[in-house]
């Protein structure tokens, strides 16, 4: 860990004002940031800390809820309107990390998670994200739990979290702050793929500050998180799905469907909607979508097995979803 | 006074049973156990030293080469840096086992990467581990190769007997399989830690260590010191599991430190460094040939394996270890192999050999089983050799058939040829497995003080660890049954050289090797008490603190009349188990659901039944197993070192990587104490438990997996992509996933 200088923000002007300076992290939970220090992976002069900002409060937002950046997924996984409305949202959570972390991570830093690749966390090892530039060591080395959509040939990480992936089957938004203007972005473009800058996890620029997330008004129907993964909790997914799926006289009226554990980012294909939508449930059809799903998907040896898996978990989702019998 | 025994016979006057004082077995509490759950017990680095520097280790990313040069100027400048050692003493992979002389001198030739080179003293822990990164190196680097498949390799052993060959082609049934293990941590809760005092030529360490008199040895030879110079003090251990059994890189650290600058010194490692730099059990590629009558009994028995190690080092993963005599067929080829590789030291993780070794043995007899159409149980009841297959020897005492028999009604097992995909819950199938244990019984030379105390109380004492196991309350309950005193008025002290050497743990070997130092220590004592009371040692009863014998009855502070009486018991093995095969045994039974989809493997529930001597404390001993089977969970299904294809670095070097089975993976967990004398194996009629669990209880999931979808999986660990794959391969044409 490289030592740093540490300010505590006691406003948003403030925070967005601090953290816009050059080497500057904004420090919410710290259950990231903190062991990516230690790791010397993040080697910031200066950490902002805004734990100390009204941005907990998880509220009625019209007919939607805003959940503050700094809601811990603790909260935001027992709320009563997210247990009802976007029961989604709370299994995501609570399929992630362990309770200890989940009472310290909050929104904003769970969005801004980095990636678990092997060789970013290792900092004598090549990795384009950390070290743009440096190479990718993972492409030819240990592959497992890396991307097989969207990735570039800088750089194969995924984004490992899965409130994410909840959040982008559900439509939500992001609201960020800066000294200049406020923005809101869809959880779906939030974050980006590597292509050639895979240093960028998301578009949140220096000096911006997530200040909520907002979720659309509920849509009901069935909602399911199914994350795979070897053991069964303190693990990240090998792949996960979040689904939001209603039908109606035997035919898909929604299927809000999103993916995590294939890719940079949460992984959303409109396409899937569009064929499913109107379309009677079978597991013909499910394999159609997974052709949508992993249409360009390519894989890097160890992880060859993330395409059958995606395919699997898809199937075994909408099965459930549908009451289709395999 | 000393009582002295090399162990040349067996002893089968099962003392313990007749002494009556009723301690001994006896499910007690640790006595230390509520100091380590409140964290009043102190571990190596918790110590509050004053003055202390804290050192911090230097790693290259280089698999093989040399360190040309070490620029201790680029960091002196910085905030409390004081000092970058670098001395030619340094080592740069810990000792093996028992070794007890110093491991690989110098540290700047490298051999694996990440090799620990240096050190970077500071006055605060940051410091030190800020500057360590900044620590400017020069060094050459050469190519080294890292699969073990792409070297020759040498043989290590081979047992060769009769036509194993001529055994297959002539066999009714038979099942010849590769099977595959990766590479194990020992992953133990407390990082490897040392705290180094240097005072007037005396060298006193904090550290974490498992065999304290080797150790003692082994850090003596690293520095050049005499063995009397050095002490250690290793009270309580949080772990080790093998990897803390000889003296690893961050011991010689901190003690060149604290010689070289006159102060306190604390080297910790980081979680990455521990997985990097001290140890890992050697991935395994295992043939396993098998060949049977028509009735299920085996003709032939065929185990070869190959597993890793740097240049230079002695240590080979003894996967055939219970192979030589697990199971019958007068045809055997066991051959082991090793290839060289710049991979970190390969050397013992818990139980090495057995924890690998046993697993596939039981895959390759379910199949034998399926290929005969026979319950498994029976196959392996039929196949149990009356002696030693190859030697002849008889077995000491061996409890495997009734572990299987006994294991079986406890668990519900269905006596039936396996017939997988019988039962779906949901996505789940469900199915049930069973596999034989064993682990082979050691004893070490051991020492033990015992001081019955005026007031009547005892003191044991010898440089014995307690590294989470129970010696506390075991060697207690030894000394309470033999004096006749409750485990209340008996202080254990341990993990100290300035106490008689115990035989340190590892290898199973420590309950039985220092109870017996206890034990002879006690005999001792009691025949200087029969002495004063001029009656024979036979004659004398001692319960409850007072002395009985024919016609008098004294309490003991009485009889010691204010004075403390001491006795040395000296443990040596001997003779007595030459012409025997001395083995705990064990048998696993689990009960998975594999998921349809996705191959997700869980284990619902797993019974193990063992039988290992005499039970010391049924408590802790049940304690051992449950863990053993714990380690069967993530040795089956998750645990795996990854070493990359390219420099051959571990790129899980965390816990949240490394993926031992949380609290969620371990269901119920139930364990039969199968209780047996062996009088051959130490004059407590006492085996080795701290092993058995994990010695085959893989296999049990393995083939409950089978039993449940069908899917033979060959490689451990079977993750999900492992046992969807399979699943893939072994479906019918005409079903669906």
């Amino acid at each position: 860990m490289r030592p740093f200088d540490y300010q505590r923000a006691e406003r948003l002007e403030h925070a967005a004002q601090l953290t816009g300076e050059p080497d500057t992290l904004a420090l919410a939970g710290g259950t990231n940031l903190v062991d990516l220090m230690k790791l010397q992976v993040e080697t910031p002069q200066t950490l902002v800390d805004i734990g100390r900002l009204s941005l907990g409060t998880i509220a009625e937002d019209g007919e939607g809820l805003r959940i503050g950046a700094l809601a811990t997924n603790t909260a935001t996984a027992v709320h009563p309107r997210v247990l009802a409305d976007y029961p989604v949202l709370a299994r995501a959570i609570l399929a992630g990390a362990t309770q200890q972390l989940r009472n310290k991570a909050t929104t904003g830093g769970n969005l801004c998670q980095r990636t678990r690749c092997y060789y970013f966390t290792n900092i004598d090892q090549p990795c384009n994200k950390r070290e743009p530039g440096s190479g990718c060591g993972a492409i030819k080395g240990i592959a497992r739990i890396h991307a097989v959509l969207g990735t570039s040939p800088q750089c194969i990480a995924t984004y490992p979290g899965d409130m994410a992936v909840a959040m982008a089957a559900l439509d939500a938004s992001v609201e960020i702050a800066s000294e200049r203007r406020s923005r809101t972005v869809p959880v779906r473009n939030f974050h980006r793929l590597p292509g050639d800058t895979p240093e960028k996890d998301n578009v949140l620029e220096p000096g911006e500050i997530i200040t909520a997330v907002t979720l659309p008004a509920p849509v009901g129907g069935v909602q399911l998180y199914r994350k795979v993964r070897e053991r069964s909790s303190y693990a990240f997914a090998l792949c996960s799905v979040a689904a939001v799926v209603d039908l109606e006289e035997g035919r898909f009226t929604r299927a809000d469907l999103a993916f995590g554990g294939l890719a940079h980012k949460p992984w959303h294909d409109p396409r899937i909607a569009d064929l499913l939508i109107g379309s009677e449930p079978s597991l013909a059809l499910f394999d159609k979508a997974a052709d949508l799903l992993l249409e360009g998907a390519e894989s890097y040896g160890e992880n060859d097995f993330k395409i059958p898996l995606a395919r699997r978990t898809l199937a075994a989702v909408l099965c459930e979803a549908t009451g289709v019998e395999p | 006074m000393t009582v002295h025994l090399k162990q040349d016979a067996p002893d089968n006057r099962d003392v313990l049973d007749g002494t009556g004082q009723g301690v001994i077995g006896a499910p007690l509490p640790r006595p230390e156990g509520l100091m380590k759950v409140t964290g009043t017990a102190t571990y190596a680095a918790e110590y509050a030293v004053e003055g202390c520097l804290e050192g911090v280790l230097v790693t290259v990313p280089v698999t093989r080469g040399e360190v040309l040069s070490i620029d201790e100027h680029s960091v002196l400048t910085m905030p409390g840096v004081v000092a970058v050692i670098s001395d030619e003493r340094m080592t740069g992979r810990p000792a093996q086992g028992m070794a007890g002389e110093a491991p690989f001198q110098p540290a700047q030739e490298v051999c694996y990467w990440g090799q620990p080179v240096a050190l970077v003293v500071a006055d605060t822990f940051e410091q030190a581990r800020d500057a360590a990164k900044h620590l400017a190196m020069e060094w050459r680097s050469e190519d080294a190769p890292i699969d073990p498949a792409s070297v020759e390799t040498e043989e290590d052993e081979s047992t060769l007997q009769g036509d194993l060959a001529h055994a297959m082609a002539e066999a009714a049934h038979s099942v010849d399989v590769v099977i595959t293990t990766e590479g194990h941590a020992s992953a133990a809760m407390e990082p490897h830690a040392a705290l180094a005092q240097w005072n007037d030529g005396a060298l006193t360490v904090h550290a974490s260590l498992q065999m304290l008199k080797f150790n003692r040895a082994e850090l003596a030879d690293s520095l050049g010191l005499e063995e009397e110079q050095v002490r250690l003090l290793s009270p309580y251990v949080g772990g080790g599991f093998g990897s803390k059994l000889g003296v690893s890189q961050e011991v010689v650290a901190a003690s060149l430190a604290a010689m070289k600058l006159g102060r306190p010194v604390r080297v910790v490692m980081s979680r990455q460094q521990v997985f990097q730099t001290v140890e890992r059990r050697s991935e395994t590629h295992q043939r396993i040939r098998l060949a049977a009558d028509a009735e299920g009994k085996l003709t032939g028995f065929g185990h070869e394996a190959l597993v890793s190690n740097l240049p230079g080092e002695t240590f080979a993963e003894p996967v055939l270890q219970s192979s030589q005599f697990l199971y019958a067929g007068e045809n055997r080829l066991l051959k082991l192999d090793l290839a060289r590789i710049h991979r970190m030291t390969a050397g013992s993780v818990r139980a090495p050999g057995e924890a690998v070794g046993v697993q596939t043995v039981e895959q390759a007899m379910d199949m034998l089983a399926e290929k005969v159409g026979m319950d498994p149980i029976e196959l392996r009841l039929r196949n149990i050799p009356e002696v030693h297959p190859a030697k002849g020897t008889p077995f000491s005492s061996r409890k495997l058939a009734e572990c299987l028999r006994e294991g079986a009604a406890a668990f519900g097992w269905e006596p039936r040829p396996r017939a997988p995909r019988h039962t779906r819950e949901g996505e789940w199938w469900i199915g049930t497995g069973v596999a034989s244990g064993a682990r082979v019984h050691f004893v070490e030379e051991a020492k033990a003080r015992v001081t019955l105390r005026p007031d009547g109380t005892a003191l044991v004492e010898t440089d014995m660890t307690d590294i989470g196991t129970g010696t506390y309350a075991i060697l207690g309950q030894v000394a309470g049954e033999m004096l006749g005193l409750v485990p209340d008025d008996i202080e254990v002290r341990l993990g100290d050289t300035d106490l008689p050497p115990g035989s340190g743990s590892g290898g199973s070997v420590g309950a039985a090797s220092c109870g017996s130092a206890v034990f002879l220590a006690c005999q001792g004592l009691r025949e200087q008490l029969a002495k004063r009371l001029n009656v024979g040692a036979d004659e004398l009863a001692l319960k409850d603190g007072f002395a009985r014998w024919d016609g008098g009855e004294k309490a003991l502070p009485e009889l010691l009349g204010g004075e403390p009486l001491e006795c040395t018991g000296h443990f040596e093995p001997g003779a007595s188990t030459e012409d025997l095969t001395v083995s705990s045994f064990g048998a696993f039974f689990a009960e998975v659901a594999v998921n349809r989809w996705t191959g997700e493997t869980r284990v619902r529930r797993m019974t193990g039944a063992f039988g290992f001597g005499r039970v010391l404390n049924a408590r802790t001993a049940r304690s051992q197993c449950l863990g053993g089977l714990t380690w069967c969970i993530g040795n089956a299904l998750t645990e795996s070192l990854l070493f990359d294809p390219v420099d051959g670095h571990l790129a899980n070097c965390d816990l949240a990587e490394y993926h031992v089975p949380v609290n969620r993976d371990v269901p119920d967990l139930e364990v039969l104490l199968l209780e047996e004398r062996d009088a051959a194996a130490s004059p407590i009629q006492a085996k080795g438990v701290g092993e058995l669990g994990l010695c085959g209880g893989a296999g049990a999931i393995a083939n409950a997996i089978y039993d449940a979808c069908g899917a033979r999986v060959f490689a451990y660990p079977m993750t999900p992509d492992r046992v969807m794959a399979a699943m893939e391969s072994s479906r019918p044409p005409s079903e669906s996933t």
